[in-house]
Formats: C-alpha cells, structure tokens, sequence
C-alpha cells in the first residue's frame, strides 16, 4: 500500500509551517511521527496534497521547566518522554504512559503532540494528561492561545485545534501526586480497550466516550468519603462506550470500574 | 512530486530521485536492491520491516523515504561480526534456533540488535517487552528469547 501522491515539505521553523499552513489550507497536512497519519495514507483514508514535516523543528522537541510545570515540546518523541530523567522524576504518570504506547519502533517515532492531535479516545496520554489537567499551547497567525485539557478533545477524532494552528507545547503540573495508569489489551502491544489514569483526586477514563473523559461521579464520590470499591462502581457513569471487534460496550463499563479500583488503590500504595 | 532522497544504507550512499510518497522500505528494497529488509503487514503491526534508522528501531514500512534523507540506515544485510561473518545476535539465531521460516527474522535481529546496543544484559522480561513490535508466526518466543540471552552472554565473554 502506498498513499496517494502529494509534496512534502520540510519546515525549519513553526513560523514556516504557519505560512505553509496559510498557503495550502485544506491541502495541506502537518506531519510529526507519521504513526497515525502515514498509516491513515496508506489505507487512503487520508489523502492530503501537502504534508508539512515539523518534526525536525528544533523549539519543538524537547522537556524545560516554566514555573511550576514541566513543559514538553509537541513534537517530542514518546521514547524520550518515557526516558528522560526529568520527566521520570518530576512527573511519573507521564513517562509510564508514555511507555506503554504501542511497542519500541512506533515509540522512536510517534510525538505527544501528534498523539494529542489525533485525537483518538483509545490513545494512551490525553487520558492520562486529561488527569493531570495538561495545558496545550497552540500557535496561529495571530498567535498563541491555551486551552485547558478538559476543552482540547471535542469529538471523534476531534480538537479544539483550527487546522491553520500548531500545537506548541503541553504544560504538565510539577506536583507530585500519588497516581497511577490502568491500560488493558488484548494483546500484548495493543491500542487500550479500555484505559484508567489516576492523579491525586483525578481519575480520567480511555475508549469509554469518543473522546478522553474525566470519571466525575467517581472523584465527587472519592471526596465525600467513599471507599475507593464504592466509588469505582461509579467509573461508568456518563460514559458511551462503543462495542467493537475488540469488546463489548457492557465489557468496557466492566473494564471501566475494575480499572478504576485497581488505579486508586495502586495509586493509594503509592502514597 | 518526486526529491532527489539521499540515505546512507549500511554505510553505502543511495542517491535516487524519488517519488515523495516512496516508503522507505520501497527506497531500501527497490531502489537499494537490499531486499532482506521484509514487508510482512504493511499496516505498522509486525515489525518485518524493522530497521535501524540513526541506530533506533523503527518499522520502515511506516516512514517515507524523504523523512530518512541524510540521515544513516542499517538493515540486516549489514550486520557483521567475529562469528564466521556473522554477529552475537545472528549466531545467537542460528545456535538457539531462533527462526523457522524465516519471514520475521530480519526485522527481528534488528530489533534485537537495537535492544542489545541499549541494554547489553536484558532479563526475559525486558528482551519480551522490547520484541512487543514484532510478530513471529513459526517459533512461539521462546527460541528468539533464548537466541537473544545467547547472544549477550557471547558478549559479556567477549
Ligand atoms: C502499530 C502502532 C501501534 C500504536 N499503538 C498505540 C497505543 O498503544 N497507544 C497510543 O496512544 N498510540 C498508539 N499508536 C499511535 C502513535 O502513538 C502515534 O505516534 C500518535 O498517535 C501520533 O503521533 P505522530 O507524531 O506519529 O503524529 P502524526 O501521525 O504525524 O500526526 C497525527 C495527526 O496529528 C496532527 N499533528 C501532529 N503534530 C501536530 C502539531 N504539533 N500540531 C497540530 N497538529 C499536529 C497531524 O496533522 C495528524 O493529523 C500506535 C501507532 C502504531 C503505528
Ligand atoms: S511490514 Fe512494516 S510493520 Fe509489518
Ligand atoms: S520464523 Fe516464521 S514468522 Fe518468525
């Protein structure tokens, strides 16, 4: 399978792939890992005119600190956010998940920033950044905006981002809270059937929605003084999972409440 | 369009005007001739197609040939070393009975040769997670872990 034709182009700065962005509209499409997009070519159910690679952007990769968040590069590989030494002691819950996104190869490859942008509710960080209540940083021509997690995923496949934006960056919080990440497969490197992020009071639900959701009748619960079993029985509610080749929509609430308890009491071990 | 793609394979450089949309396993097998880099899928989930790419693992079925210009590809046909021609992790193969039919073999020794560069005593589990992207359809496992754990020994010995 080989996608359809198009031109690449190479940018060197985001200002670049602004004013590629501009100049192609709806051709055009931004590449970063190609580990969603270049799979989606090939089966041609993308077919852009442009791809605009911003991987080699060199403001865009990489982990620095800014205040009281660690601030990781959108285009940042998972490999080096599941490695680096900083995100493993400043912010553990990100560099675990970020280890179990898919295997080796498609984490030397595939970006946070691509992986967030996608926007898929069975990916593995917006659950666990949706907990963590990330900050995304996109750039426009007229530009920079923030946009909390909560607002960033708005659909299947959906965001908040204007297809002639870039995502920047992505602030995570420096506080050390006890956390915890539940992802269950169905082979051993898979995409989550269902998946359960916890940090501190917040608990965040994978493939339970179209998109990432936050579990809020289990953290309410959790704050009344529920015991964690109590709680967890709450981890369906408001939730729309689909039934699929992988699991039925009854075995993803099942998935959804058994995750959950076992996330809260590893992440209570953890204190 | 089509850019003139310049990749070093195995220390060799390859220069061709190509297509953009050429995958860079098509650039390795069609326009290199190095045809022991295998597609197995095609759809990012075996690992058949496994090569180095500045000494990282990554399934060449899912790059673009432009997006590895300038920069250094190692594959199967350049692996070497002190047995009889071959290296740790071939004979290591070859000693354990690592492959049956052979298809994921190439894909497989190179992700093993990236897991042994980084990590030169993994325990089972480790060898085991760092294979997650690659499929074998003949051996079970258990011979590629055995092969693998030969092939470092060989290396702390040596
Ligand atoms: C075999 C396989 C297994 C996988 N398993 C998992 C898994 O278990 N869990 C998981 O979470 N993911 C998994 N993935 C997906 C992987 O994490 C991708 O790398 C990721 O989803 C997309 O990141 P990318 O950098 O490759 O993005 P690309 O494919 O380059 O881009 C994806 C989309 O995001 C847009 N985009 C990229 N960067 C930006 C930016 N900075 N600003 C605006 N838009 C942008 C692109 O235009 C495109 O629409 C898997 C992929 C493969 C091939
Ligand atoms: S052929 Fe590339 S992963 Fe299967
Ligand atoms: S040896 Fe046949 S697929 Fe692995």
């Amino acid at each position: 399978m080989i996608p359809a034709p198009f031109t690449y182009l190479r940018v060197g700065s985001v200002q670049e792939a602004l004013d590629a962005l501009a100049e192609y509209g709806d051709d055009a499409k931004l590449l970063a890992g190609g580990h969603s997009l270049i799979p989606l070519m090939k089966y041609r159910l993308a077919t852009p005119k442009v791809l605009i690679d911003i991987s080699g952007i060199a403001e865009l990769s990489g982990v620095t600190f800014e205040g009281d968040s660690l601030v990781i590069g959108a285009a940042t590989r998972h490999a080096i956010v599941e490695h680096s030494p900083v995100v493993k002691e400043h912010c553990r819950l990100l560099a675990y998940t970020a280890s179990l996104v898919g295997d080796p190869q498609v984490r030397n490859r595939g970006t946070i920033g691509g992986s967030v942008a996608h926007g898929d509710s069975a990916s593995d960080l917006p659950v666990s950044l949706l907990a963590m209540d990330a900050q995304f940083t996109a750039q426009g021509r007229n530009g920079t905006r923030t946009i909390a997690a909560a607002d960033f995923f708005v659909g299947f496949w959906q965001t908040a981002l204007t297809p002639n934006e870039v995502l920047i960056n992505i602030k995570v919080p420096l506080a050390k809270q006890r956390w915890s990440y539940q992802k269950f497969t169905i082979r051993s490197q898979d995409w989550a059937t269902v998946s359960s992020a916890v940090y501190g009071n917040a608990v965040a639900l994978g493939a339970m929605a179209d998109i990432p959701i936050r579990a809020r009748d289990v953290e309410s619960a959790l704050l009344q003084g529920a015991d964690i079993s109590q709680a967890a029985l709450l981890a369906d509610h408001n939730t729309s999972p689909s039934s699929d080749t992988r699991a039925s929509s009854d075995y993803r609430r099942h998935l959804a409440r058994v995750l959950t308890e076992d996330g809260l009491r590893e992440a209570l071990a953890r204190n | 369009m089509t850019t003139r793609v310049n990749i070093s394979i195995n220390a060799r450089r390859y220069e061709y005007e190509v297509e953009d949309r050429t995958l860079l396993v098509h650039f390795i097998r069609e326009q290199a001739r190095l045809t022991g880099t295998h597609i197995g899928c095609d759809s990012s989930n075996c690992g058949a197609c496994t090569v180095l790419l500045d000494g990282q693992a990554v399934k060449s079925c899912t790059l673009l040939a432009v997006q590895a210009d300038g920069q250094n590809v190692s594959t199967v046909e350049g692996l070497t070393g002190s047995f009889n021609g071959l290296s740790p992790i071939q004979e290591g193969f070859r000693q354990e009975h690592g492959l049956q039919c052979g298809y994921c073999t190439p894909g497989m020794l190179m992700a093993c040769t990236a897991l042994l560069a980084e990590n030169a005593q993994p325990s089972e589990s480790e060898i085991r997670h760092a294979l997650e992207g690659n499929i074998c359809r003949c051996t079970g496992y258990e011979m590629i872990v055995r092969s693998v754990q030969w092939a470092a020994a060989k290396q702390v010995q040596q």
